[in-house]
């Protein structure tokens, strides 16, 4: 089937994304429909005195101005954090209580304290100026580092020290035992830039209350509409899930940031129960930056030992996680389960440690972005292999070969057990497509030029797929991970596909169209996917940790055994055979070896008319499936990076990059490469240009495209892309997943070949051309002073 | 950032005016409204750009440790609705010399949400500006216009 698994199709989504039909949120319009404008603190930390709406609410076309103690009045619950981490110690997190607008307290710059209801959106806007809001100003906390110091600024009551949990993994003295028996040991302090998110389109939320039927309808910019309708009604006690549809139509990306359930959101459902307007927001792209929850922000040390012949003989790790003013909807999850346990990288290493403390600061709520604890566990892990490589004198690819886990599964000592992989073979197709053997004349050339040419590895390992249920239960996580689907064939014999999953830019409506046209034997037109909408789609955990195809795809294929199963049964009654000879090939189900056949749609349609069933079976043609992994997937790869450096300047060009990826079964190699460039930019971002700043105050100094830099075309390089591919032997279609490799993968090759080129190893992202030619200025003043 | 102007006029001159609230008024660009409240304490309104953000400000004005006639420090603060707020303080300090006066001045300025947030980078050259124009305002209305001193410090301190 020329559409089937491995095609290159052309997604079926473009043309209404390229032609400017799509339909987002904020594209949806209805009738009654009111605007809402947030009043936000300008303080980083604060008490709120009082606010005075009057001059607000007497402007004409404002409908209503609400605050913090109408809402919590109200019953509306706080804003929870869903997977409960333990600390070391035995003692559970110190959740700091949210409230979708603050009461008394503001704890980061940006914090929502009331909101205007108005006409039209500029209106609100106008009234939210009205607003009078008297503050009185607290200290301020920013930085991680000084959360933990003592008489540090305390922020929530109930965290002590702003200590969120101090948690930790794998054994501790087994580690020192393996540090202490290296012969050397590399020790780094190693900062991971904190992020923002930055999907094209901004959140936006529609609320529609129906007070005939106290029903309640959510347009939002989500990752996971079902998990949204299940925290709005199991805690935010908006609406129970029956009175509760939530639809995330188009959703221009997320990267994770549109996963969680925000304050705008519920506080629109609410303010629609109250105005009995439909209330409509929009986020501008400084509310973006403002109130979208940020990513990474790590602060790690970690020592890791060898033995003499390279040899890793253990690691062992701290890092200060910084969680922001609030835990946002999985932040307690990012920095342990997601990162802590890839420390192995993909490395035999029998003795691991890593202790985490996750700290609150006056800042945005921090929470996962693409690859989520993984890029931070990446970067720590290849940072180290590197520099231990120089320390060494030994050649980076070799250190890693020596070290590289070589039979699967594999159980590493931070809980995870690798399934399947090939790490020398990912490294083989790197180095000979990167032509790493030539890097020497490569170098000497660009010298030649008055250019430091660098080369930098990285060889990383992910955990997606996410997740087994009763694992992650087991370590705490509020909901299972499983996914949904179910397959429908209509009368007339084409498919919809009702998915839990969202697609929010991965290509879903493409791929998960392609294993069904394989599996029926249908032209691709003829599959409908189906997404987004609580009322339509049976349940779904939603789309995150490169989840969609092993898990949701998997779902999907378990509802087709199912259906296949069932038109076997019919085409045998009909044709007056063997279930065991029925196949379904070009179109048709027919007896193998016979030219006794159905078409595809005769079936579908034999099943609606219940004409002729046998014995028994209900009539339709559509079933169900609920799939839980039963482990994570691990795509895996190399990732090697060749720099030039201006040494006057400090800029730097990315003058080659290849990537050999291991992401399993490939449905369409033109999406996967998709995801993987789009991985790679965002890669080379938080590498080399992005990072968020504020000021002793608190104040949001990136707060804007002038001051926050993303990777445009010319940052980036044209990628070489290779795939090795192990099947994964835990899904029956044998995926790992491919949308977070290349934004985990890429930044320590980045700075691995940053290093390498300038000589020295102090340099922390994102490297500038300022923080490259510091670097090199620090490198030379001190070698002058030697 | 610190400034010097000279100016024309007796210390005593100077320091009275710059103790009148009408004089303030006239020369703190986008003043609109300056109201005496207390002995050196004052309500103002002042229409301010910042980068992309206009806001109106409405705040206090104090003058603290006053030394007459040759120093106090003027401070305000000032609420901008949604643009955030901003504050600032002057040390202005008077010496005499040669029938004129020197006044020399050091400014603080600290802004707060969306004024941060957009134009945080812009904040010591709008400062700048906006202490200069102060002062030439000041020097005008004291003695005619004036070019500002050659000892302006104020590249220095940025």
């Amino acid at each position: 089937m020329s559409d089937g698994i491995g095609a290159r199709v052309k997604r079926k989504e473009d043309k209404r994304f390229i032609t400017g039909k799509g339909k987002y949120t904020d594209d949806i319009r209805v009738d009654n429909q009111a605007y809402a404008a947030f009043v936000r603190s300008p303080h980083a930390h604060a008490k709120v005195v009082s606010i005075d709406a009057s001059g607000a609410e007497a402007m004409e076309g404002v409908l209503a101005v609400l605050n913090g103690a109408q809402l919590t009045g109200d019953g509306i619950g706080n804003i929870i954090c869903g997977w409960a981490v333990t600390s070391k110690d035995g003692s559970p997190m110190n959740m700091g209580a949210w409230s979708a607008l603050a009461t008394e307290h503001v704890r980061y710059a940006g914090d929502a304290v009331a909101v205007v209801i108005a006409e039209s959106q500029s209106l609100a806007r106008l009234a939210a100026e009205a607003v009078e809001v008297e503050y009185e100003e607290l200290p301020v906390l920013v930085s991680t580092l000084d959360a933990l110091a003592d008489g540090a600024v305390q922020i929530h009551e109930n965290a002590p020290g702003n200590l969120i949990y101090d948690w930790e993994i794998g054994d501790a003295a087994a580690a020192d035992a393996g540090l202490a028996a290296a012969a050397h040991v590399t020790e780094m302090e190693i900062t991971n830039n904190r992020l923002s998110p930055n999907p094209m389109e901004p959140r936006s939320a529609l609320a529609i209350h129906d007070e005939a039927e106290d029903h309640y309808t959510l347009y939002t910019t989500s990752q996971n509409p079902h998990v949204a309708r299940l925290v709005l009604s199991a805690f935010y006690n908006v609406a129970p899930e029956h009175k509760l549809r939530v639809i995330a139509p188009d959703v221009g990306g997320g990267f994770g940031s549109k996963i969680y359930i925000y304050p705008e959101e519920i506080t629109c459902l609410w303010a629609s129960m109250k105005t009995g307007r439909s209330v409509k927001w929009t986020s501008d792209r400084s509310e973006a930056f403002l109130t979208d929850a940020h990513g990474r922000d790590h602060i790690s040390t970690a020592k890791m030992g060898f033995d003499a012949e390279g040899r890793i003989t253990g690691l062992k790790v701290d890092t200060i996680a910084n969680f922001g003013a609030y835990m946002s909807l999985f932040s307690s999850a990012v920095p342990t389960y997601l990162y802590a346990t890839l420390l192995s990288g993909q490395y035999n290493i029998a003795n691991i440690h890593a202790n985490v403390r996750a700290v609150y600061t006056n800042t945005v709520p921090v929470d996962a972005y693409r690859g989520a604890g993984r890029p931070e566990a990446c970067y720590l892990v290849e940072r180290m292999m590197e520099t231990a490589a120089r320390e060494l004198g030994k050649d980076p690819a070799e250190l890693r070969r020596i070290n590289f886990i070589q039979e699967f599964p594999h159980e590493t000592p931070v809980i995870m057990t690798y399934d399947a992989g090939d790490f020398d073979g990912n490294m083989d197709k790197a180095q000979a497509a990167a032509d790493t053997a030539g890097f020497p004349a490569r170098k000497a050339e660009a010298a030649a030029r008055g250019k430091l040419r660098g080369i930098g590895y990285s060889a990383y390992i992910e955990a997606c797929g996410i997740a087994p249920s009763a694992a992650v239960g087991s370590l705490g996580a509020g909901v299972g991970l499983w996914e949904s689907a179910e397959v429908r064939v209509n009368p007339v014999g084409t498919v919809e596909i009702l998915t839990g999953s969202h697609s929010h830019g991965q290509g879903h409506e493409t791929t998960f169209a392609q294993i069904v046209a394989e599996r029926f034997s249908i032209p691709i037109e003829n599959v409908q996917v189906v997404h987004g909408d609580t009322d339509k789609v049976q349940f779904g955990m939603g789309t995150y940790g490169s989840r969609s195809g092993a898990v949701g795809m998997s779902a999907i294929v378990k509802a087709m055994d199912k259906v296949e199963a069932k038109v076997k049964k019919i085409a045998a009654h009909t044709l007056e055979a063997s279930e065991e000879d029925i196949v379904i090939e070009g179109g048709e189900v027919k007896v193998a070896g016979t030219d006794k056949a159905m078409a595809w749609h005769e079936v579908g349609l034999a099943a609606y008319l219940a004409h002729n069933l046998p014995e028994g079976m209900e009539p339709g043609l559509k079933e169900g499936a609920f799939y839980d992994p039963v482990n994570f997937t691990f795509p895996a790869g190399v990732y090697i990076a060749e720099v030039e450096v201006d040494p006057e300047t400090g800029v730097t060009e990315i003058v080659q990059f290849t990537a050999a990826d291991d992401f399993g079964t490939i449905i369409n190699p033109m999406i996967v490469e998709g995801q993987v460039h789009g991985g790679i930019a965002q890669g080379v971002g938080q590498a080399m240009l992005e990072g968020v700043h504020y000021d002793q105050d608190g104040q949001l100094l990136t707060g804007s495209y002038m001051d926050y830099t993303m990777p445009r075309a010319d940052d980036l390089p044209s990628y070489t892309l290779e795939h090795n591919t192990t099947v994964c032997p835990n899904n029956p279609l044998g995926m790992k997943g491919c949308g977070e490799a290349g934004a985990i993968g890429t930044p320590p090759a980045i700075i691995n070949a940053i290093t390498d080129a300038i000589g020295t190893n102090d340099l922390a992202m994102p490297a500038t051309p300022h923080a490259v030619w510091r670097a090199l200025q620090a490198a030379s003043v001190a070698t002058a002073a030697e | 950032m610190t400034g010097e102007h000279r100016i024309a006029a007796s210390r005593e001159d100077v320091w009275a005016a710059l103790n009148d609230p009408e004089v303030l008024l006239a020369c703190i660009p986008g003043c609109e409204t300056l109201e005496q409240t207390a002995d050196n304490r004052m309500i103002a309104e002042v229409v301010q750009k910042i980068g992309p953000v206009k806001a109106r400000f409405k705040g206090e004005v104090e003058l603290v440790n006053v030394v007459a006639p040759e120093s106090y420090t003027i401070q305000g603060e000032g609420k901008g609705g949604v643009a955030g707020f901003a504050r600032g303080a002057a040390d202005v300090t008077l010496t005499e010399g040669d029938g004129e006066t020197l006044l020399s001045y050091a400014v603080h300025a600290q802004v707060g949400g969306k004024l941060a947030q957009l134009g945080n980078r812009l904040i010591n050259s709008t400062s700048k500006k906006l202490a200069n124009r102060f002062f030439d305002n000041f020097s005008a209305h004291l003695n005619g216009p004036e070019e500002p001193a050659d000892t302006d410090q104020s590249n220095a301190a940025i």
